[in-house]
């Protein structure tokens, strides 16, 4: 049986905004705990909300930039559960008229094609506390200095239909938000969170199948692992003629398992109804103009710039423009490293190899563009082989030192490139290898050949004490020994 | 309009409030007669009415995003049934 | 000095007779007397009041005396007070120290007045009679001598009862039904429910946000009117509060009601009224005749749904209002929780008395699925014509005229058996909540020895126009300076 695969993903972005979304509190990350927590947070008796402009601002502006209606007017409403983590015993939320109307994101895929993804809406809500599971003599502590941060709930239509599908779209979302400044998009912290919906359907079927929510998953190597975890579970309940029960589930990346987060009583019933203590928002023009003058550039604008301004390929160009932060260090480096194609090479490989290893975000990297554009010019004008860069690259990383040429210098790692110079060296080292010279010589297959001229490397390199430009060794090599 | 034993026990869970047998008896007779009052409405009407949320036909104000509170957290804690190191305790909860 | 109206305490105190400090120990002595024979009093604030009285003093000493400086009051016990017990007549709050003032209480602090404590209540303001505050009911100071004990009207009844018995000359109160004019009625006394908006709900503890208000009570319209110059006005604390500036409530108690043009809902004077409580009603109204008002009848088509679509309403929007009450972060926890569950549903139980149980649940019930429609949504519709019935009303006339309650005060326990004959007390007052129009209860005669009340409803924000209507009627009349007894 050939399946269909039909995703839709719900995203929790948490707002930069400096107070919360019904209060003058402050949601500066890592207080300590209900330090920020307010009469209103608390839902202290006689408390009401009063909703925050910049809130709606950033909201708006994310309605712009994912080519979305805006909602003129928008009403609150009242989402009601008990939970620990939510003092008023409901969460205030927007259901009926939301903020931001249909948009769309467009994602590119590796086979180089693009697809439309559809936002079905984006609501402003507010988030809740947390729950610290440390045993306290068996009770669960509880921290209320998150509960009523801004969030914007981000519904897509369920029009993904693999896991990178899902990816791309998420990874696009963080850079959209990311570019706009609404949000820092740490998902260590919690500032961008994921639900998938996945249902499976026989592959042509036009009949949607049962779907299950995995909630909470906030990277996305655990949404891409999730959702092939999730596809394989149902996958095995249908062939074996089971059916698909609708729960949220629970996924755990480390032991790649999931578990069903269904209670023992009904599923809740949350009674949502308009909140009387919040009027209608109402935007006017004036709200929206200001909203868009305030857009910076986003994704799509900023890869095609890249494409044009510094004639990088499309996939280069989509992977350095995704993220605004990543995509400032690129132009960092770019600009100081003349050569944009080196640039990007060690962008998109050292440098996020390293931060990814580290566990490190681009905000956090010990290295600024500046250093490694001053490293990208020394590779282009020859004077570093890549071995040499390598070192360097390191010592900059490690902190020895924070001058490219000081490490060049202390390092003695300055490629020679004389020619004439190196080809004396390969003239000496030539003449006493002459067994191999002749081996080369007779060979005809050019592959056996190129990897006989290896041979001759080491020797070379010795002889010029690790300092010979490798490239200009192999072009000399090959016109000496002729054939 | 009556409501049956079942509903009134499924909607004191949803408003978490403990009932017993014998109050839900007398629930089962109270809370029909209010409904009976209520049912009044279904003869109203109302065909083409905008429902009113607010008596005052107004839009929300929107506050600047100014920090304006202080941490209070000593005063809110000194009333509360059981806090530690600045954490409200409750039963451990189980996701 | 108990005697004395708000007014006149206030010329005592700028005259220099009577201190702060000296008129605020007569009025504790007065209710340590007193209040064991109405249980008007949840908490008698004795120290606070003193160090308000003394800081009185010291205010009008600085030369920065409002006319509500040193003038003693109570605050209904929903009304967050800071650093007093603010209980809602619960179980569940009777732990409960606010370290907030509600925009009230802020208001009556900076014009000075002195708080003397909180009054009883009907528990989180749901109920007409005071009958199901935790702390007891409160009697009624009407009908003591008679031997039976008379409710003093609910849910505002230990302010009704407080001003009636003059521990007090003035208790604010709070309107969501009905919980200030019939209790003011059933005690002979004047208060006024703002039009919704009118006066800051922040720090009034919610029970149905888009029907609460808070208001005056005292025993005359010029009194009242001085309450609400100090309640009313703009706080953006509270989304539904208007921005509108207030006028000055006492300056146009005297312009003469000349071509005043009073309807009467003919829908409130049916058969259903008894002949005694409309007699006084339209003595009532032949006063305001004398005066050069002239009366016709007008219709309210809707006017018999009201209370259906109060009881969705108010409910539903309490049921949500209440959900905070769970044992979490303040007030009353059951003990030995074995579980979250147990914690909720045991606080909750135990923390909250029947009334309030049975309306979390009715509302719990209303908002549903499968009922939401059916229940919420047209009760909302049926709001909206309510709403239009007066809106057309008003264009004809200038205020409307109609009985406050279908009889006057009744005896302790007579209706607590059956919640729906205690909702039917609010059968005059339920519309204009739910419209969210102003509305005045005047002290209008007696019927079988009970204080009976005139309301008179009025326009959106024509509280000055109501006050006026109310202080000329009581130029000419003298039901609202009788004393119970």
């Amino acid at each position: 049986m050939q399946w269909d695969i039909v995703i839709g993903l719900e995203i929790h972005v948490q707002l930069a905004t400096r107070t919360k979304i019904f209060s003058g509190s402050s949601t500066a990350f890592g207080a300590d705990p209900n330090t920020q927590a307010s009469a209103i947070d608390l839902a202290m008796p006689g408390t009401l909300p009063v909703p925050n402009e910049e809130a709606f601002r950033y909201a708006v502006m994310f309605g712009l930039a994912t080519n979305a209606e805006i909602g003129r007017r928008s009403v609150f409403e009242r989402k009601n559960y008990f939970y620990p983590d939510l003092p008023k015993g409901y969460q205030t939320t927007q259901l009926a008229e939301p903020i931001v109307g249909p948009g769309h994101v467009d994602i590119d895929l590796s086979d180089g094609s693009t697809k439309r993804i559809r936002i079905h809406h984006a609501h402003l809500e507010e988030d809740a506390g947390k729950s610290l599971h440390e045993d306290y003599h068996g009770m669960t502590g509880i921290d209320l200095n998150r509960a009523g941060t801004p969030l914007i709930e981000v519904v897509t239509e369920p029009d993904m239909s693999n896991a990178e599908e899902a990816v791309a779209f998420a990874k696009k979302l963080h850079g959209i938000v990311t570019s706009l400044g609404i949000c820092d998009g740490d998902m260590s912290q919690g500032s961008m969170r994921f639900d998938v919906n996945i249902s499976l359907k026989p592959k042509g079927s036009d009949t949607l199948g049962t779907r299950t929510e995995t909630k909470n998953l906030n990277s996305f190597r655990f949404m891409e692992q999730a959702i092939a975890h999730e596809v394989e579970r149902q996958m095995d309940i249908l062939e074996d003629g089971g059916a698909i029960t609708q729960e949220t589930r629970l996924y755990n990346g480390e032991r790649d398992e999931s578990r069903s987060m269904r209670t023992k009583e009904e599923a809740n019933d949350y009674r949502y109804f308009p909140c009387p203590d919040l009027l209608p928002v109402v935007i006017d023009d004036a709200f929206i103009d200001d909203a868009r003058a305030r857009l910076p550039e986003l994704p799509d604008a900023r890869k095609a710039r890249f494409r044009e301004q510094y004639g990088l390929n499309d996939y280069d160009a989509g992977v350095l423009s995704a993220d605004a932060r990543l995509a400032a260090f690129f132009e960092e480096t770019a600009s100081h490293g003349k050569d944009a194609k080196l640039a990007a090479n060690w962008v998109q490989g050292e440098f996020s190899a390293r931060l990814n290893a580290e566990e490190k975000t681009v905000a956090d990297a010990p290295i600024t563009g500046a250093q490694l554009g001053a490293l990208v010019t020394r590779i282009a004008d020859n004077t570093l082989s890549s071995s040499g860069a390598k070192k360097v690259f390191d010592a900059l990383w490690t902190g020895e030192s924070d001058k490219v040429d000081a490490i060049i210098e202390a390092k003695g790692l300055k490629q020679v490139s004389d020619t004439g110079a190196l080809e004396a060296m390969v003239d000496e080292v030539l003449g006493a290898m002459p067994e191999q010279v002749a081996q080369y010589q007779g060979e005809e297959d050019p592959k056996k050949r190129k990897k006989m001229l290896g041979g001759f490397m080491g020797p070379l390199m010795k002889a010029s004490r690790g300092q010979g430009n490798p490239k200009l060794f192999n072009e000399i090599l090959v016109r000496r020994l002729g054939g | 309009m009556s409501i049956s034993r079942e509903d009134i026990e499924k909607v004191a869970v949803l408003a978490r409030i403990k009932v017993d047998s014998e109050q839900v008896s007398v629930l089962e007779q109270d809370l029909g007669n209010i409904l009976n009052l209520v049912d009044q409405l279904s003869a109203a009407d109302t065909g083409s009415v905008e429902p009113l949320s607010h008596p005052l036909d107004a839009v929300q104000r929107l506050r600047p995003d100014v920090v304006t509170e202080a941490n209070q957290r000593e005063a809110f804690q000194a009333i509360a049934p059981a806090t530690e190191d600045g954490l409200y305790l409750v039963p451990r909860v189980i996701e | 000095m108990h005697n004395k109206s708000v007014a006149e305490l206030s010329r005592e105190l700028e005259s220099g007779r009577v201190s702060s400090v000296e008129l605020t120990q007569q009025f504790l002595e007065r209710i340590r007397q007193e209040d064991s024979k109405y249980n008007s009093f949840i908490t008698v604030s004795e120290e606070q009041a003193l160090a308000e009285a003394r800081a009185a003093d010291e205010m009008r000493a600085a030369g920065k005396a409002t006319p509500w400086t040193g003038v003693p009051f109570a605050q209904k016990d929903n009304f967050c007070t800071h650093g007093v017990r603010t209980s809602c007549g619960s179980r569940m709050l009777d732990n409960f120290v606010p370290s907030y003032d509600s925009a009230v209480t802020g208001n009556f602090r900076t014009a000075g007045a002195v708080c003397l404590g909180k009054t009883n209540m009907d528990e989180f303001a749901m109920g007409s009679s005071t009958e199901s505050s935790f702390y007891g009911p409160t009697i009624n100071p009407w009908g003591l001598g008679s031997g039976s004990r008379r409710v003093p009207g609910g849910s505002s009844g230990g302010s009704a009862a407080a001003v009636a018995a003059r521990l007090v000359p003035a208790a604010t109160g709070s309107d969501t039904g009905g919980s200030i004019r019939q209790p003011a009625a059933f005690c002979g006394i004047t208060g006024l429910k703002p039009t919704y908006g009118r006066v800051s709900r922040h720090g009034l503890v919610a029970f149905a946000s888009s029907l609460d208000q808070a208001g005056p009570m005292a025993r005359s319209a010029e009194d009242v009117a001085m309450m609400l110059n100090v309640m009313a006005g703009p706080d953006p604390r509270d989304s539904t509060c208007t921005e509108q500036a207030t006028p000055d409530y006492t300056a146009t108690l005297n312009e003469p009601l000349k071509g005043l043009k009073i309807g009467l809902p003919r829908e409130y004077f049916s058969d259903q009224l008894s002949p005694a409580m409309e007699a006084q009603v339209h003595n009532a109204i032949r006063e305001y005749e004398k005066l050069g008002a002239t009366v016709r009848e007008v219709s309210l088509p809707h006017a018999s749904l009201a209370i259906a679509a109060y009881y969705v309403i108010a409910p539903a929007e309490a049921s949500a209002n209440l959900s905070r009450f769970d044992g979490v972060r303040y007030g009353y926890r059951c003990e030995n929780p074995e579980d979250l569950m147990d914690l909720y549903t045991r606080s909750r139980a135990e923390g909250f008395g029947n009334e309030v149980k049975r309306r979390i649940l009715v509302g719990t019930y209303a908002l549903s699925a499968g009922y939401y429609d059916a229940y919420y949504l047209k009760a909302q519709k049926v709001r909206r014509l309510i709403q239009q019935d007066f809106i057309n009303a008003f264009k004809d006339v200038d205020v409307l005229m109609s009985p406050v309650t279908p009889s006057p005060a009744f005896v302790q326990g007579e209706k607590s058996t059956d919640p729906v004959a205690m909702y039917l007390e609010d059968i005059f007052t339920i519309a204009a909540n739910l419209a969210g129009i102003p509305a005045m209860s005047v002290p209008a005669g007696f019927v079988d020895g009970m204080p009976v009340g005139l309301q008179i409803l009025g326009d959106y924000f024509s509280e000055a126009r109501l006050l006026n209507a109310a202080h000329q009627f009581q130029q000419v009349t003298d039901w609202h300076q009788r004393e119970p007894q």
